[in-house]
C-alpha cells in the first residue's frame, strides 16, 4: 500500500513537472488554430478533439461537426473551461492572453506554441504538439517526413533562374488594398517560394495607394480565393486602380491561393510551398510532391 | 418644481403610470440582485445551482467550479455593476445638466480621450517602457485611458469657458471637436501600428467585461463609487436645472458648480469604466429614459435608479455575451449596440411622431 502511494505521488508530481501527462495521452483536445489542429489531425488524435476554432476548417468534414470555440483571437476563459479538455493546444494566433491565463488558473492546461515563419519553426511545432499529446512517434514521422518534403522544394526552388516581384494582397473592395509587407506570413512565403516581395520596405499589413503600387512594380499578385470572388473574379482584380498599372496586370499573373493552406505553415507547409514555386515559376520544373496522409485528408 | 419639471423635459416621452420612489427603487435593487445571483450562475460551463450555492456560501466541494465562479464571474458580474451603474447615472446627470434627453457621456470628449489614451498605450507603450521600466505594468493601459478621458473633459470644459460662464451650445461643440481631434490622432497612431497592436485596438474599442478581472475592479471601484456619491447630491439642483439655467439660478442654485461637478463626477465614472472594459455604448442614453419612462423626470429617483437599471441592464447583457455563442464569446458592446440602437431609434420616432 505505501509503496503504491509512494508510486502514485511520484507520478503526480512527474507529471505536474513536465506538465503533460506525457505517459498517458490525453482524452480530451481541444485546439486552437490553423495549423495546430491540422497537426493534430496528421498525427491521428483528430477524434480525441473535443473543441476547435473558427479558423480550424481543414480537414473540413472533421472539424465542421465539431464544437467551436470562437475567434481565435477573442477566445472567453470560461468558453474554454466547459469544454472540459485535458490539454488545449494554443497555436501562437490564440488570445486575448487575458483569456488564457484565467483559463490556465482555473485549471486548463494549455501548451503555447511560439509564433515564427519558417521552415524549422513549423517542424519544430509539430514535435512541440506531438509531445503534449503523449504521439512523440507519430510526430516524429510527420515532422521528418515534411522535413525531407521541405528540402526537396528548396532545392528546386534555389535551382530557378528567375525571381519574380510579388505582391499579396490581404483584402481589397473597400478602401485600399492591404498589402503584405515584412514580417507577416505570406511575406515569408514568398521569399520561401523563390519570389522577392515587392513591398518589402514596409512592416506588416499596410493600405497601398495606386502610386505606390505602380512603384512597386509587382510581376505576379497573390490573393487569396475569398478577396477575388468578393471583388468579383479576376478581370475584377487586373482592373483595379491600385493593379492595373503594374506588370502583374499587364502580364495577367494572378495567383489565387486558399488562405489555410498556403499561410498556416502547418503539416502541409512543403506542399504548399511547392504549389506557389510552381506558381512563381512556369519556366522551372517543380515535382509534384507526393501525397501524405495529411494532405489527402478531406 | 416638480409638476413644471415634468411639463418641460417629458412632454416628448411617453409618460406611463408613475410608481412611488421607494417602490421602484426598491424593486430595481432587487431586480440587480437576482440578475447579480443570476450571472454567477449561469456561463459556457454548466454548474448546477446547488454547486453554486455552496461556493457562494463557502463549502465548495468542487474546486473548478470555485475557481470558475470566484476567479471568473464574481470579478466580471461586479465589474458590470459598476460600469453600468457609473455609465447610467453620468448619462442621466449629463441629460439633466443639458436638458438634452439624447445627451451621452461621448459628448464632452470622455470615450473619445480615454480611447485616445488606451491606443496610445497599444501603439506606443514599448517605446515608453524603454525609458520608464514601470511602464511595463499591466495597468499603464487603464490608467493613460483614465487620464484621456479626464484630459478631454477638461479640454472640453476649458474652451466652452467664458468670462466664468460655461456656455452649453459652446460645450457641446466642444465635445465634438474635441472627439474629432482625439480621432485623428487615433488614425495615425492606427495607421503605424503593427498587425498585433491593431487587432488589440479593434478588440478594446468593442468592449469587453472579461479582460478586468479584480484588478480592474479595484482599479474603478474607487473612482466610480465616488462619482455616484457625488452625482447622488446633484439631484435637486438638477431638478432646478430642468425649469432652465436662468430659472434654477434664481432658484438659487449656483449653475456653474453644478456644471462643473456633473462633469468631473462622470469623467470619473465614465473614464473609469472605459478604462477596465472598453467601450461600452448606449448603456449611457437608454437606461435614463427607461427610468424616466416609468418614475418621471424627479432626478432624486431617476439617477439612483439609472444607476441600479444601469447594472441590471449590463449584466443582463454580458450574461448574454456569455451564453449566446457559447463556448465562443461575442463582445458587450456589440450586444449592447444591438439592443441600444434599435430602442435609440424607437425614442427618436416616438418624439417625431409627438412632436407632428
Amino acid at each position: 500500500m505505501r509503496k503504491f502511494l509512494a508510486v502514485a505521488m511520484l507520478s503526480f508530481f512527474v507529471a505536474g513537472a513536465a506538465g503533460v501527462a506525457a505517459a498517458e495521452a490525453p482524452k480530451r483536445v481541444l485546439s486552437v488554430g490553423v495549423a495546430a489542429t491540422e497537426t493534430v489531425f496528421a498525427l491521428g488524435a483528430g477524434d480525441a478533439l473535443v473543441g476547435i476554432d473558427q479558423s480550424s476548417v481543414f480537414p473540413r468534414e472533421k472539424t465542421k461537426a465539431l464544437p467551436n470555440v470562437g475567434y481565435v483571437r477573442a477566445l472567453s476563459a470560461e468558453g474554454l473551461l466547459s469544454l472540459k479538455a485535458d490539454v488545449m493546444i494554443a497555436g501562437p494566433e490564440a488570445g486575448p492572453p487575458a483569456a488564457l491565463d484565467q483559463a490556465e488558473a482555473a485549471g486548463l492546461h494549455i501548451v503555447r506554441l511560439h509564433e515564427g515563419y519558417t521552415p524549422e519553426e513549423a517542424v519544430a511545432r509539430i514535435r512541440e504538439i506531438g509531445k503534449a499529446l503523449g504521439r512523440e512517434a507519430q510526430a516524429e514521422s510527420v515532422a521528418n517526413t515534411l522535413s525531407d518534403d521541405l528540402a526537396t522544394v528548396k532545392m528546386a526552388v534555389a535551382a530557378a533562374k528567375t525571381h519574380p516581384r510579388v505582391l499579396f494582397v490581404l483584402q481589397a473592395g473597400r478602401g485600399a488594398p492591404m498589402a503584405a509587407g515584412a514580417g507577416t506570413a505570406a511575406d515569408a512565403m514568398i521569399g520561401l517560394a523563390g519570389g522577392v516581395s515587392a513591398v518589402g520596405q514596409i512592416k506588416g499589413y499596410k493600405p497601398l495607394s495606386p502610386e505606390a503600387a505602380a512603384a512597386a512594380a509587382p510581376n505576379i499578385i497573390v490573393m487569396m480565393k475569398d478577396t477575388v470572388d468578393a471583388i468579383g473574379g479576376e478581370n475584377a482584380v487586373y482592373a483595379m486602380p491600385e493593379i492595373a498599372q503594374t506588370p502583374a496586370a499587364r502580364e495577367r499573373r494572378l495567383v489565387v491561393v486558399d488562405g489555410t493552406y498556403s499561410l498556416s505553415f502547418g503539416p502541409r507547409l512543403a506542399h504548399a510551398l511547392r504549389d506557389l514555386a510552381a506558381s512563381f515559376h512556369p519556366e522551372a520544373k517543380f515535382p509534384v510532391l507526393p501525397e501524405r496522409e495529411w494532405t489527402r485528408l478531406q | 418644481m416638480d409638476e413644471a419639471a415634468v411639463t418641460d423635459t417629458t412632454a416628448a416621452l411617453p409618460s406611463l403610470r408613475r410608481l412611488p420612489r421607494a417602490a421602484l427603487l426598491g424593486a430595481l435593487a432587487a431586480f440587480l440582485g437576482l440578475v447579480f445571483l443570476l450571472a454567477l450562475g449561469i456561463g459556457a460551463m454548466p454548474i448546477p445551482a446547488r454547486e453554486v450555492m455552496r461556493v457562494l456560501l463557502g463549502f465548495a466541494t468542487d474546486s473548478q467550479a470555485e475557481a470558475i465562479i470566484l476567479g471568473l464571474r464574481l470579478p466580471r458580474a461586479t465589474l458590470a455593476v459598476l460600469v453600468g451603474g457609473g455609465l447610467g447615472i453620468s448619462g442621466a446627470a449629463l441629460q439633466g445638466l443639458f436638458r438634452n434627453p439624447l445627451a451621452d457621456p461621448g459628448l464632452i470628449g470622455i470615450s473619445g480621450g480615454a480611447a485616445l489614451g488606451a491606443v496610445s498605450i497599444i501603439v506606443l507603450g514599448h517605446l515608453l517602457i524603454a525609458v520608464l521600466p514601470i511602464a511595463a505594468d499591466q495597468h499603464l493601459l487603464p490608467v493613460a485611458a483614465f487620464l484621456g478621458g479626464l484630459a478631454a473633459t477638461f479640454a472640453t470644459e476649458r474652451l466652452a469657458h467664458h468670462r466664468g460662464i460655461t456656455a452649453t451650445g459652446i460645450l457641446l461643440l466642444a465635445g465634438i471637436a474635441i472627439n474629432a481631434m482625439a480621432g485623428a490622432v487615433m488614425g495615425v497612431l492606427i495607421y503605424s501600428s503593427d498587425d498585433a497592436q491593431l487587432r488589440e485596438i479593434t478588440f478594446w474599442t468593442m468592449g469587453s467585461l472579461a479582460k478586468g478581472g479584480w484588478s480592474g475592479v479595484t482599479l474603478s471601484a474607487p473612482f466610480v463609487i465616488f462619482a455616484v456619491l457625488m452625482l447622488m447630491r446633484c439631484a435637486a439642483p438638477l431638478n432646478a436645472m430642468l425649469l432652465g439655467e436662468r430659472e434654477a439660478h434664481n432658484l438659487g442654485v449656483s449653475v456653474e458648480r453644478l456644471k462643473r461637478i456633473v462633469m468631473i463626477a462622470a469623467a470619473l465614472a465614465v473614464g473609469a469604466s472605459v478604462a477596465v472594459s472598453g467601450i461600452i455604448a448606449f448603456v449611457g442614453v437608454v437606461v435614463p429614459h427607461l427610468v424616466r419612462m416609468a418614475a418621471g423626470p424627479d432626478h432624486r429617483i431617476v439617477l439612483p435608479g439609472s444607476a441600479l437599471l444601469g447594472a441590471a441592464l449590463l449584466l443582463i447583457a454580458d450574461c448574454g455575451a456569455r451564453v449566446i455563442v457559447a463556448p465562443a464569446e461575442m463582445p458587450i458592446g456589440l450586444v449592447t449596440s444591438l439592443i441600444g440602437s434599435p430602442f435609440f431609434l424607437w425614442l427618436l420616432l416616438r418624439r417625431k411622431g409627438v412632436g407632428a
